[in-house]
């Protein structure tokens, strides 16, 4: 039977498992919106359509699905930009489906015609245009592999008009066959065999955990590999749901913001282990300091990760899960030495704790006024462990990342690579899309939250019981912080000079608004909003100059820390 | 170090600009670029020379292989290679310059394809070093263009560098 483009598409998506997908019509998608009104399909229509990306983004995060977002041409498809770079920057696996000018159009600059596959070519894993509805389902087929597969990564496929409109048969592939693209999942032995064999002979070993962790599904074999051999782990941000934070081996974040005892931790070790870990510049400082006396093993399914900013003395590509079981099963069989290791290690864990107890993470109190650390440990305090959490960019996302003692794998969704204020509201929105019955929290500043604010009509329209804790400084706290500390506190453009009425605007969207301005108010104040069904957002008036530390300032070694007194 | 670097894609729409993009978004620096299908018209290759020390001539080769439409990445440094490389060149020629111009093209065993009275045109095939060799010796005459192909390069011996 024939079908027309539009159909194919949606017939593709069905089996490739999508069932809900986020997006904003056009003219140049009208046909593929004219299909989905009857399609079992769900459409949610974000107000914005970087928010459509983000929501795709969010629920892949929290899911492990691919995300996908649907715009319309030109200005719909410039849109999702920040969203499509974002999720590349966290290799989310996403497909993001444009509409095009009609193929005879194209390059004619013609109305709402912009080069998408241009455009977003540096910040896509790949990117398609569909010239011919003959190419249709294959495509659609390679676009949901390449994102899922490998190091996962947002795949754009541009769709012209004409060929939406256009008839074909349909067949869906059953296989794709992509000669340029085989990514290795399986880690060589070899490697992994002198793996264990520099672990064996490590006595100041530390795991240096990214977001590949999450990615990968190997959290449990993480855990494993931790406890067998009682090595130290620190987190990246992309990590922080990782590995349980509450986990006495567990050193929280490293790097910019990250904790001493991680700091300090990565900077003595002599075996540094980065697994799904790519050495961001927010994580190493200054790089030719950074595990300077260490060995390194580096795993990561991306060859290209490997070497690219650090020396590497073991490298291992693969899938953390198969390397990490291949290791834990290899380092079981030496039981002896894996007691040796724990014998030989036991000095550098008793180092660990003791710069643990020098400078553990903390902020100084408060009766007088609210402190954004404080709302944080009361949300971590009064949710599910379960309960996912998103933030925007800024202070409040560090101090969520340093204070909230993640338990659960992806439950922590942020923009790490990009660092996208605005990002939080969205993808929390697609996070309780994929999941309305758990509790779905964004942690947000008073600016990144206007960023996407219109996204509070679609949490109503939707009734998604998303809450948001705006933690209003009025400040771009962030920058005001760098300000302060390194230019002479001129605070330029930081200030938010006009306060805004978060509770009214909340209500205008037909959502619940909390206001929250002395300490006692902060508990009462979260467990009305949890109690609360729909959309709530609490507005929570925090100490204004505030600091995210430790912090490491730009250009220096990350044990150059300035702490918290 | 120089290095040229053979790459082996596929012969689709949009894939140069993969390529070149690669290289300016990373700061990589492309000296030439030749393209061309191969005998299998679905795969083109592209001979590239490029410089760096061997911790970015990783990463490029690395990066080539990470793009979707990259069949394979040859880096030719490491290998016995034939290198070749075609120019044209357009020299001023007065009367009295006219037979000096011809015995230099006679040593390279060059060609001459087009003449005017105030000119010749030049053809000559070779390792890049021929060609700037013959550009030395006609640069006193005035050179008024040049066109150089960039190199090509192939593997010595029986050995095919590729499968597709
Ligand atoms: C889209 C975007 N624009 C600018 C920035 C630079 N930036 C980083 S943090 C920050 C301030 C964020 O302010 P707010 O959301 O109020 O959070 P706070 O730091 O006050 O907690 C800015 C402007 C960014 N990360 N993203
Ligand atoms: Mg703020």
């Amino acid at each position: 039977m024939e079908l027309t483009g539009s159909q194919i598409l949606l017939e593709a998506l069905k089996l490739e498992g999508v069932d809900t997908v986020f997006g904003y019509p056009g003219g140049a998608v009208i046909n593929i919106y004219d299909d989905l009104f009857e399609s079992s399909i769900k459409h949610v229509l974000t107000r914005h359509e970087q928010a459509a990306v983000h929501a795709a983004d969010g629920y892949a995060r929290c899911t492990g699905k691919v995300g996908v977002a649907i715009a319309t041409s030109g200005p719909g498809a410039t849109n999702t930009i920040t969203g499509i770079a974002t999720a590349f920057m966290d290799s989310i696996p996403m497909v993001i489906i444009t509409g095009q000018v009609p193929t005879p159009l194209i390059g004619n600059d013609a109305f709402q015609e912009a080069d998408m596959v241009g455009i977003t070519r540096p910040c896509t894993k790949h990117n398609f245009l569909v010239k011919d509805i003959r190419d249709l389902a294959r495509t659609i087929k390679e676009a949901f592999y390449i994102a899922r597969t490998g190091r996962p990564g947002p795949v754009l496929i541009d769709l012209p008009k004409d060929v939406q409109v256009s008839s074909h048969v349909f067949s869906y592939p059953e296989t794709v066959n992509l000669r340029g693209y085989k990514p290795t999942y399986s880690g060589n032995i070899r490697q992994v065999e002198k793996a264990a064999k520099m672990i064996l002979e490590a006595k100041k070993p530390v795991l240096y955990v990214g977001g590949g962790i999450n990615l990968s599904a190997a959290n449990d074999e993480l855990l494993k590999l931790a406890e067998m051999t009682r090595i130290p782990v620190t987190t990246t941000l992309m990590a922080m749901s990782a590995f349980p934070q509450r986990h006495p081996l567990a050193l929280g974040m490293l790097g910019m913001h990250g904790t001493f005892y991680a700091n300090m931790a990565v900077t003595d070790c002599d075996l540094l282990i980065a697994i799904g870990a790519r050495f961001d510049d927010r994580v190493t400082g200054r790089i030719d300091s950074f595990a300077e006396k260490a060995k390194v093993i580096h795993v990561d399914i991306d060859p290209t990760t490997i070497r690219k900013n650090v020396e590497v003395d073991l490298p291992i590509v693969g899938d953390l899960k198969d390397v990490l079981s291949k290791l834990t099963g290899c380092l079981l069989q030496k039981t002896e030495l894996l007691e040796d290791l724990i014998d030989a290690t036991e000095a550098w864990r008793g180092m660990v704790a003791e710069w643990k107890e020098r400078h553990p993470m903390g902020y100084r109190s408060s009766k007088s006024v609210i402190k954004p650390q404080f709302v944080i440990e009361k949300i971590r305090e009064l949710t599910e462990d379960n309960a996912i959490i998103t933030t925007e960019v800024g202070q409040h996302q560090m101090w969520t990342a340093q204070f909230f003692q993640f338990t659960q794998p992806r439950t922590f969704l942020t923009s790490g690579g990009l660092g996208t204020m605005g990002f939080g509201l969205p993808a929390a929105l697609g996070a309780q899309v994929a999941f309305p019955d758990r509790q779905v929290i964004d942690i947000s500043g008073d600016g990144s939250f206007q960023m996407n604010s219109q996204e509070l009509a679609t949490l109503v329209q939707y009734q998604l019981p998303v809450k948001i804790a705006i933690l209003n400084n009025n400040y771009l706290g962030m920058v005001r912080q760098w300000q302060q500390m390194f230019f002479d506190k001129r605070y330029s453009q930081t200030v938010m000079e006009l306060p805004i009425d978060f509770i009214k605007l909340a209500e205008a969207y037909g959502a619940t608004g909390l206001q929250a301005s002395k300490v006692e108010d902060v508990e009462a104040t979260i467990i009305q909003a949890l109690e609360t069904p729909g959309p709530v957002l609490m507005n929570f008036k925090v100490s204004r100059e505030e600091n995210v530390l430790p912090m490491v300032p730009a250009g220096k070694a990350i044990h150059e820390m300035v702490l918290a007194s | 170090m120089k290095h040229t670097i053979s790459v082996l894609v596929e012969n689709e729409f949009g894939v140069l600009s993969r390529i070149s993009g690669l290289f300016s978004g990373r700061g990589f620096n492309i000296e030439s670029l030749s393209v061309a299908p191969t005998q299998d018209p679905d795969v083109s290759r592209m001979t590239l020379v490029t410089r760096g020390d061997d911790r970015i001539l990783e990463q490029i080769t690395k990066q080539l292989n990470k793009l979707i439409s990259t069949i394979k990445v040859v880096d030719f440094t490491d290998e016995e290679f034939i290198e070749r490389e075609l120019a044209l060149i357009k020299v001023a020629t007065e009367a009295e310059s006219r037979a000096e111009a011809l015995r230099i093209v006679d040593i390279f065993r060059a060609k001459v394809i087009d003449v005017t009275p105030k000119s010749y045109t030049i053809e000559i095939t070779g390792a890049p070093a021929k060609i700037d060799g013959i550009l030395e010796l006609l640069r006193p005459m005035g050179i008024k263009e040049v066109v150089r192909s960039g190199p090509v390069v192939i593997g010595r011996g029986a050995k095919r560098n590729w499968s597709a």
